[in-house]
């Protein structure tokens, strides 16, 4: 039985984002506590304890849930860290939590029973069999599968499994299967397996000079801007660099995942819960994406045959997107 | 220490190919894995051809692993699979939770190095279903496996990727296709032009990367020659050697009169760095970025 359900998953990286999400038709967010338990450990972002508690309350008391990421892989001389943020999350009680170490599920599904587990993205499941896995031993609810399968292959899991899947709709696209991505320890030290950071903050150096402006992460050029080009943040698998003599975004132009057009067929194949990604933007950023994506999935509820894409839906997301550029990503069989 | 090889990483010719495990039967190695890990597309040794190979090299007298592939995405990957799972004859690297689910509670397995196994408790879990060996991290540094190591209960050997271009990231989108405007689906197979896989550099000409199919690699070489000592007393069993186009028989060499001893660990340095690819790298050994190198004054 698929769910009759499709929840919009907002993210919350701070109390006024929660509540922007909240007020705007999520009816989920998704958070992470303020250490390296979460895969956006970020300076100023997260919760605390006491922060946690009253977004827990907030969206509660409007009937709406709050999931806890903890999709790190808990390293081994701080284990404590991680069993400790479980039972934090049970204490607040949250709706769910959001794991990828099979050692902390284990502990989860031990020591809090009810407590309800998700596999993240970060657990790298894109088959059935690996799905099932985490079902049996740890009894996991939902799945949120990498940005890597196109729609097909999608379905093709789904038909393998019980298990909710809950895929990635809008927002900053990994490339890369998500938890087997090591080019951020490699060039910088930190990776999102074991520090929850990717291309982080610390190692990021701006440089003017005569050849443009020039972005480096621990020393190394990621790109370089001509006078009038915008310049982006400079995530590593996101920049120009040289093949064969050739200079070109050899991985992934800086570009939002954007699936809108694809709700229906999203609905239609039976996807519990559609994600935004997001956590360490701004609360105006989830003020305007969940709005949008809250009316497209009214409309496409009331009548799914007649659903299309509005001009002024993309506009607003436009305007918020990485490089103003979007992409169906590897839903789209083609993009790969 | 045992010497293992890992599998090929880069898509060779057929002929290349069985030319290659022709040589790796007389080099001095206790283990081999075998199988295509990175793209479905690559076909030209199918299964059976590396079974064959296989009772090839296990009559030589190695132990023959064979790997599963790292990111299953069609149900034809699944099959494949479960082919490779239920095969009877020889021992499977597990690198992805639907190979271990397969294997747990009926087959002794290798649990790969994309298994992200950091911590005791899930080295003990996964022992737990039969893993007999895991394979760390390339994350993984020294520290971090000592600390693993002291605190679980189960015994399964230990295993470091410990010479080689460095396995980074998986994607489902061809770099290599990519890079001729081709799409996946129709990729005329290009990795066949690029045995040591293709080379990514940053806009002033520093190495950066290598771009193998689906998978993006260090474009600096993990060498861990000079750190023999270091992994026999962090707890390591075995050490993997990964296979690149040119000198591979040369660098097992290297490793064995290392681990015995006939080699100073600066002496095997130096003469690795005459039959690589490009310069080493250990940043990951050493808790730092995975491309530093620090060489170990002995």
């Amino acid at each position: 039985m698929r769910p009759d359900k499709f929840e919009l998953v907002c993210p919350a990286g701070s109390l006024p984002a929660l509540k922007m999400a909240i007020d705007n038709g999520a009816d989920c967010v998704y958070m992470g506590f303020r250490d390296d338990t979460n895969a956006r450990n970020f300076t100023g972002l997260n919760f605390a304890f006491d922060n946690a508690k009253e977004g827990v309350r907030y969206a509660h008391a409007k009937g709406k849930k709050v999931l806890l990421a903890l999709n790190t892989y808990p390293q081994a001389d701080g284990w404590q860290r991680w069993t400790k943020a479980i039972d934090n999350a049970a204490e607040l009680g949250m709706d769910a939590v959001i794991l990828a170490d099979p050692g902390l599920m284990q502990y989860a599904a031990k020591t809090h029973p009810d407590l309800r587990l998700h596999l993240s993205v970060q657990g790298s499941a894109t088959n059935y069999e690996a799905i099932n896995f985490y079902h049996e031993m740890f009894g996991i609810q939902r799945a949120v599968v990498p940005r890597v399968l196109a729609l097909a292959q999608v379905e093709q899991l789904m038909a393998g499994t019980q298990v909710e899947i809950e895929l990635f709709g809008f927002g900053g696209l990994c490339v890369m299967v998500e938890g087997r991505c090591a080019l951020s320890s490699y060039a910088t030290g930190d990776s999102p397996n074991t520090r929850g950071v990717c291309s982080p903050p610390k190692a990021v150096r701006w440089q003017d000079t005569p050849k443009g402006l020039e972005s480096r992460l621990n020393g190394i050029l990621i790109d370089r801007y001509a006078t009038g080009e915008n310049a982006g943040y400079p995530t590593l698998c996101k920049g120009r660099f040289d093949v064969e003599g050739e200079t070109y975004y050899a991985i992934e132009e800086p570009t939002s995942l954007n699936t809108l057009e694809l709700l229906p067929e999203l609905m239609r194949m039976g996807i519990a819960a559609i994600k935004i990604e997001g956590r360490q933007r701004s609360p105006a950023y989830v003020e305007q994406v969940t709005k949008v994506w809250r009316q497209a999935i009214d409309n496409c509820r009331r009548d799914a045959g007649a659903f299309a894409v509005k001009p002024a839906w993309m506009t607003e997301l436009g305007k918020v997107s990485e490089g103003q550029q979007q992409t169906l990503g590897a839903y789209y069989r083609p993009w790969k | 220490m045992k010497l293992a090889l890992g599998p090929v990483l880069y898509y060779w010719d057929r002929d290349t190919l069985l030319g290659f495990y022709e040589e790796i039967a007389n080099a001095p190695v206790d283990i081999v894995y075998l199988g295509e890990t990175v793209c479905s597309r690559r076909h030209l040794l199918r299964l059976q051809d590396y079974l064959d190979i296989a009772q090839r090299l296990a009559a030589a007298g190695k132990e023959v692993v064979i790997s599963t592939q790292t990111l299953i995405e069609s149900e034809n990957d699944v099959k494949t699979l479960r082919k490779i799972t239920g095969n009877e004859s020889f021992r499977v690297e597990a690198n992805d939770m639907g190979a271990v689910r397969l294997l747990a509670n009926k087959m002794p397995f290798v649990a790969g190095s994309t298994l992200n196994i950091f911590n005791s408790q899930t080295l003990d879990l996964i022992a737990g279903l039969g893993a007999i060996r895991w394979v760390i991290p390339v994350e993984m540094s020294r520290e971090a496996l000592v600390s693993a190591l002291s605190k679980r209960q189960s015994k399964p050997e230990t295993e470091v990727f410990s010479y080689g271009r460095l396995p980074l990231a998986f994607s489902a989108r061809c770099f290599t296709a990519r890079h001729h405007n081709l799409q996946k689906d129709d990729c005329q197979f290009k990795c066949l032009d690029y045995a040591d896989g293709l080379a990514l550099k940053t806009r002033e000409g520093q190495p950066f990367l290598t771009l193998n199919g689906i998978q993006t690699q260090s474009a600096l070489v993990h060498n861990l020659i000079g750190e023999l000592d270091t992994l026999q007393d962090a707890g390591v069993d075995v050490v993997r050697v990964s296979p690149q186009a040119h000198h591979t028989g040369e660098i097992l060499r290297l490793f064995r009169e290392s681990m015995e001893q006939r080699l100073t660990p600066a002496q095997a340095l130096t003469q690795t760095e005459g039959l690589m690819p490009a310069a080493s790298c250990n940043g990951y050994w050493h808790g730092k970025p995975g491309l530093d190198f620090i060489r170990n004054n002995p």
